[in-house]
Order: C-alpha cells, then sequence, then structure tokens
C-alpha cells in the first residue's frame, strides 16, 4: 500500500531523516544548473494520446523551504549542508509541536501518526524560500488601502465574539472547507500533501487529496464567469504555452481572502512544466494592486510520490467541531454555576 | 478474485465485444423497466478519444424525480412544511426496474424508519457525500473527465469525486463513500463495477438504503450525442433478497460553456448541525 502509511513509527522517521540528510547533497541540485549526472540518456517529455506534455500521476509537494525567506538569509539557494541544517531545524520545530504536556501535544502528536513533513515523500530544494520574486524572497509590503482593510476584516471578526462561540466564528480547515493547498497548490498542512493531475486534450483536472479538493481547468479558451460571480477557489482557464501549462484564476471569494489579505479581484497565474520523470516545475504568480504594490511569484516544486489519493471525507466525519463548541457550553455552564454558588455563600 | 478474473479476460471480452454487443444490446432493450424512455437500440457510435476509446466527456445529468424516491411514486406532501409546494415531492415514474426493491424483512423495516426520520437523518441535508449510485441522479451536473488509465467524475454536489481505475482491477485501500471503482469497455460501452463502499449513503430522499456490502455495476452507452443509456445493477446481501436494477438516460447540458461550478455544501448546513451548540447571550 502507500509509502506514507507504512512509514508510521518513530523509530523509522529517525531512520528517514538519517537518509534524508545522507541523500541530500548528493540529490539537491540548484534549480538553475544542469548538473545532472553525466552520460545520462536524453529525456523526452512524455506526451498524451494528443500529443500534450503529460502531467498525469500522483504528486507531492511537501517541503520545509518556508513560503518566506528567514530573517538574516541573503542569498536565494542554499548549499547542500546549509538546506540539510535549515531542513533539520524546521523539523525540530515540527517536532516542538509534540513536547508532552503542551497543548499541541493533547491535539496531534504529528511525530507519532506519521503526520509529521519528514514522514512524507519530503522534496529536495536547496531554495531558501518559495518565493523568488521579489528577489527578497518575502512578500511585498501591502498598500495603505490593504492595511485598512485588514483593520475592518479584523474589527468585524471581533464582533462575532470568542472562536468557539458559534462554528461560524471557527476556521475554514477545522470546518473542513479547505486545507490550503488546492489553488495555488501550496501545502498548509505537514501530511497528505498529495495530489492527482487527470488531463485530456480540452481539460485538466487537479485533485487535491485533503478535503477531495478538485479544480477543473478548461483549455478551451472560454471566457471567465461573470464578474459577480465568486467562489471559493476562483475560476480556472488553462493554456498550453509550449510544453507548459499555464492557468489563470480569477473570480476569487471575498470570504477567502488568500495570504489573509487580499482582494477578491486578486490574479493567480500557474505555470506547469514537466522536467522530468519524477518533477514538474511548478511557479504562481500572484497580482492585486489593491494589497500589494508589485506582483509576487512563488516556486513550489511538485514529485512524483506513489498512489493511491484516498477519500478524504473530512466534514461527514467532523466530530471536533460539535465537541469544541459542546465543551466550551460545558465550561460556561460550570463557570456559570460556580458564580451562582459563590453568590449564595 | 472476480476482478482478476475480468482483468484476464478483458482482452477477450473486448475482442468479442463486436460480436456481442448487438445481442446485449436486444436483452437489455427487453428487460428496459416500464417508463424508461431510451431503449440503447439502434446502435450508435460514438466519437473516439485520441487514443480510440467512446468519447463520453462532458458535462451530464439525470432528469428524473430519482432523488426524491427511486420508485414509481405520485406526488406528496414535502419534509419542510413551511416550504409549502416549493418543497412538496413531485411525482415519478421512477427509476427501478419492476418498480420494486427486494428488501429483506428486517431492511424493509429500516427503510420505513428512514422515511419517517428523513428530515433528520438523510446525509443529503447534511452535505455529506452523496455515495454511488445517488450521486448519478441527484439531479445535479456532473463532469466526466476522460483520460486513458483513469476516468474522473467530478459532482457539483459536495465537490464529490469518483476516480475510475481503468488499469488492471485493484482493490479498495478503505471503505469511503464514493467507494472504489474500476472500469473497462465493452465495444460501445463503459463498465464501472464499484465496491468498498460504507454504510452512510442513501439512494434517494425518501431513506432507500444499502450496507457495506454494496456493490454497483454501472453501464454507460452513448444512445446519441447528448445522451447517455445508464443502467445500473445493484447487490447488496445484506439488505436485498437479490440483485436488482436501475436504468434512465443521461442528458448532456448543452448550455455554451457549461461547467460545473461550486457546491461547497458545508457552509450551507452548519447552523443546521451545530446551531444547537451556539453560546446563548448572557442576560
Amino acid at each position: 500500500m502507500s509509502r506514507r502509511i507504512l512509514v508510521s513509527t518513530s523509530t523509522v522517521a529517525i531512520a528517514v531523516v538519517v537518509v534524508v540528510a545522507m541523500i541530500l547533497p548528493a540529490a539537491a541540485q540548484a534549480p538553475a544548473s544542469n548538473a545532472k549526472a553525466p552520460a545520462a540518456k536524453k529525456w523526452t517529455m512524455p506526451r498524451t494520446p494528443d500529443g500534450q506534455p503529460d502531467l498525469q500521476g500522483y504528486w507531492t509537494n511537501s517541503s520545509y523551504v518556508p513560503m518566506e525567506r528567514a530573517n538574516g538569509v541573503t542569498k536565494e539557494f542554499y548549499t547542500p549542508e546549509e538546506a540539510a541544517a535549515a531542513a533539520q531545524r524546521a523539523r525540530e520545530k515540527d517536532e516542538e509541536q509534540a513536547t508532552p504536556g503542551t497543548t499541541a501535544d493533547v491535539h496531534y502528536d504529528h511525530t507519532q501518526f506519521g503526520l509529521d513533513r519528514s514522514q512524507s515523500d519530503l522534496i529536495q530544494d536547496l531554495r531558501t524560500s518559495l518565493i523568488y520574486d521579489p528577489t527578497t524572497g518575502r512578500l511585498p509590503p501591502i498598500t495603505a488601502e490593504a492595511q485598512k482593510r485588514q483593520a475592518e476584516r479584523s474589527a468585524s471578526r471581533a464582533m462575532l465574539g470568542g472562536t468557539n462561540d458559534a462554528v461560524q466564528n471557527m476556521s475554514f480547515s477545522s470546518r473542513c472547507y479547505f486545507m490550503g493547498g488546492a489553488v495555488p497548490l501550496l501545502s498548509a498542512t505537514n501530511y497528505n500533501t498529495n495530489y492527482r493531475i487527470v488531463q485530456n486534450a480540452r481539460y485538466v483536472m487537479i485533485l487535491t487529496e485533503m478535503i477531495h479538493d478538485v479544480r477543473i481547468i478548461p483549455l478551451d479558451g472560454r471566457p471567465h464567469l461573470p464578474k459577480g460571480v465568486q467562489q471559493w477557489f476562483g475560476d480556472s482557464r488553462g493554456r498550453w504555452e509550449g510544453d507548459t501549462l499555464v492557468v489563470e484564476t480569477t473570480n476569487f471569494s471575498e470570504k477567502n481572502p488568500f495570504r489573509g489579505l487580499a482582494s477578491a479581484s486578486m490574479r493567480l497565474t500557474e505555470r506547469f512544466t514537466r522536467v522530468s520523470d519524477e518533477m514538474i516545475k511548478y511557479t504562481f504568480t500572484v497580482e492585486d494592486e489593491t494589497t500589494w504594490a508589485q506582483p509576487w511569484a512563488a516556486a513550489v516544486p511538485l514529485k512524483q510520490t506513489p498512489g493511491p489519493l484516498f477519500e478524504h471525507a473530512c466534514h461527514e466525519g467532523n466530530y471536533s467541531v460539535g465537541n469544541i463548541l459542546a465543551g466550551a457550553r460545558l465550561d460556561e455552564q460550570r463557570a456559570a454555576e460556580e458564580a451562582a454558588g459563590k453568590g449564595r455563600k | 478474485m472476480k476482478k482478476r478474473f475480468l482483468g484476464f479476460a478483458l482482452p477477450w471480452i473486448v475482442g468479442i465485444a463486436g460480436l456481442v454487443l448487438p445481442i446485449q444490446i436486444g436483452t437489455r432493450a427487453h428487460a428496459q423497466g416500464r417508463g424508461q424512455a431510451t431503449a440503447a437500440a439502434p446502435a450508435y457510435r460514438a466519437p473516439r478519444t485520441a487514443d480510440g476509446k467512446p468519447d463520453l466527456n462532458g458535462i451530464w445529468q439525470a432528469v428524473n424525480e430519482a432523488n426524491w424516491d427511486i420508485q414509481p411514486h405520485a406526488a406528496g406532501f414535502g419534509r419542510v412544511g413551511a416550504l409549502g409546494a416549493a418543497d412538496a415531492t413531485p411525482p415519478g415514474l421512477g427509476i427501478v426496474d419492476g418498480g420494486e426493491i427486494p428488501y429483506l424483512p428486517a431492511a424493509l423495516a429500516k427503510k420505513r424508519e428512514n422515511f419517517e426520520k428523513r428530515l433528520s437523518l438523510d446525509p443529503e441535508i447534511k452535505c455529506y457525500l452523496p455515495g454511488v449510485p445517488r450521486a448519478m441522479y441527484q439531479g445535479r451536473p456532473y463532469q466526466i473527465i476522460q483520460s486513458t488509465n483513469v476516468i474522473m467524475m467530478v459532482f457539483e454536489f459536495a465537490g464529490a469525486v469518483r476516480t475510475i481505475n481503468m488499469d488492471k482491477p485493484n482493490e479498495a485501500p478503505a471503505d469511503s463513500w464514493m467507494g472504489w471503482s474500476n472500469g473497462r469497455w465493452e465495444g460501445e460501452t463503459l463498465v464501472v463495477d464499484s465496491t468498498g463502499f460504507n454504510d452512510q449513503s442513501w439512494f434517494d430522499r425518501a431513506g432507500n438504503f444499502h450496507s457495506d456490502a454494496l456493490h454497483v455495476v454501472e453501464r454507460f452507452t452513448a444512445t446519441s450525442a447528448d445522451h447517455l443509456n445508464y443502467e445500473v445493477t445493484i447487490e447488496d446481501k445484506n439488505v436485498f433478497s437479490r440483485p436488482w436494477k436501475l436504468s434512465m438516460p443521461l442528458y448532456r447540458r448543452k448550455e455554451r460553456n457549461a461547467q460545473v461550478m461550486e457546491f461547497k455544501c458545508v457552509e450551507f448546513a452548519e447552523e443546521l448541525l451545530y446551531g444547537h451548540l451556539r453560546k446563548q447571550p448572557t442576560k
């Protein structure tokens, strides 16, 4: 069965990390360089029966490369040794979540249940940040308009009351709307960061394992949905530019601002290029003048991974939302009874 | 076992499909239930994909009242009085061949109980994945995206997804709402064999149900550029005394630039599911 399920004990996890640390310097290469093993047969682009580059298969984007470059890091690429050390630090940070006696430990022990990234099909990448444009490796500063919008959003959230006052106040991921990672392909979770791409002459479909979120991308040049029609994942249109699939997405919902910042007028452009049997080069560019003064772009390599994808029926098995709310009501009831008891004394 | 046999036999089946197909069509046309509009004959040859298979790509939808009740039924009261005629059950000829579902006695009692409690039990109301075959006639669009080794079916309702494996058949790694599907071509017909279901989904709003022993075999055959003949055999030894069949036409959504839009329905069911746990304003 799936590799990620079999790798489930902490012993194996340690072994994996050791292996990763050993392999990393040898296997990793700067995406820009062509330092691949010599005398390798020239790779030819796999193609579908229609002649399109074949992007199909199971892919993961599990990686320790942070979205934004860490403070104090000034270069775009690490050396293999530095990358291994950075991955080790990130891994230790993942494990911190499971420190016994902390709230995080009660919630999830990522290491024990095979849910931390080091036990997934991890991508070796020398980048110091996923963001490569601007060259600082960090998000551009947000505009005054975006700052005002942020303040308004915070104020209206505060009006709703506490997180556990009502289901509508809880996070979208707790409520199984989405876990992040579908549009763009940028995983917000440490586990199950898996995708399946299926394509034919007219459509590309990308299934995200988390929440079985699925994108259907028409390639026929049709217009986007009418302007006022907003969807959580926007509305995607694709085209081939040479051997690169270019997907443009608009019509985002203002209920789900990207990075918690964007406006509904955000435009997302994604580029998929298969560069080997194992890898797809995937980059995306975000444009939203009302939020960021300049467009910004990130590179998130996709690596082939064993299937299958499992049905992530999150909402159907969502006991946590009901239990958290019930617990909060019970706490309030106890507090009220205690207060009443004191009052009587 | 059976699946492995089918995998072995597939080349033979494909090879002799041309011979057998006319006979099959004749048999099926004969077996059509009352009220079913489309017999499969006369044979229609679908356009081909780049790899030479019948092209079933498109956005499809059933146009019938089966999601209310798969059996023949007259108009009836709805589930929510406040919605009056808007929620009243529309009359329908049903999609069950012969009209009767061969429930085992205990299962029939449970079906009746489901009907009585449908407002609180129907998974559709809670935005749960619709299961199979219900997703196919829920009265909402879904898209078939056909590739060589896999055929995807993507549904508007709850963003449900079916993955039809067209490679060597394999077994479900775990039970699921939408099941585990292996497909094969028999001439013009896509045959999909699905198992690995959980016991949570229903067939309709009338409480017709199944167990996790459900075995669904579906046959999709294009009868024109814009119609599929859709036939289903249902087996579930825990619930039914014998296999039984559903059949109906599926219609292509012809609107220009038709697309399956987003219907992430959790949002619409949350107050119903968790509203009683909302913090009450303090006096």
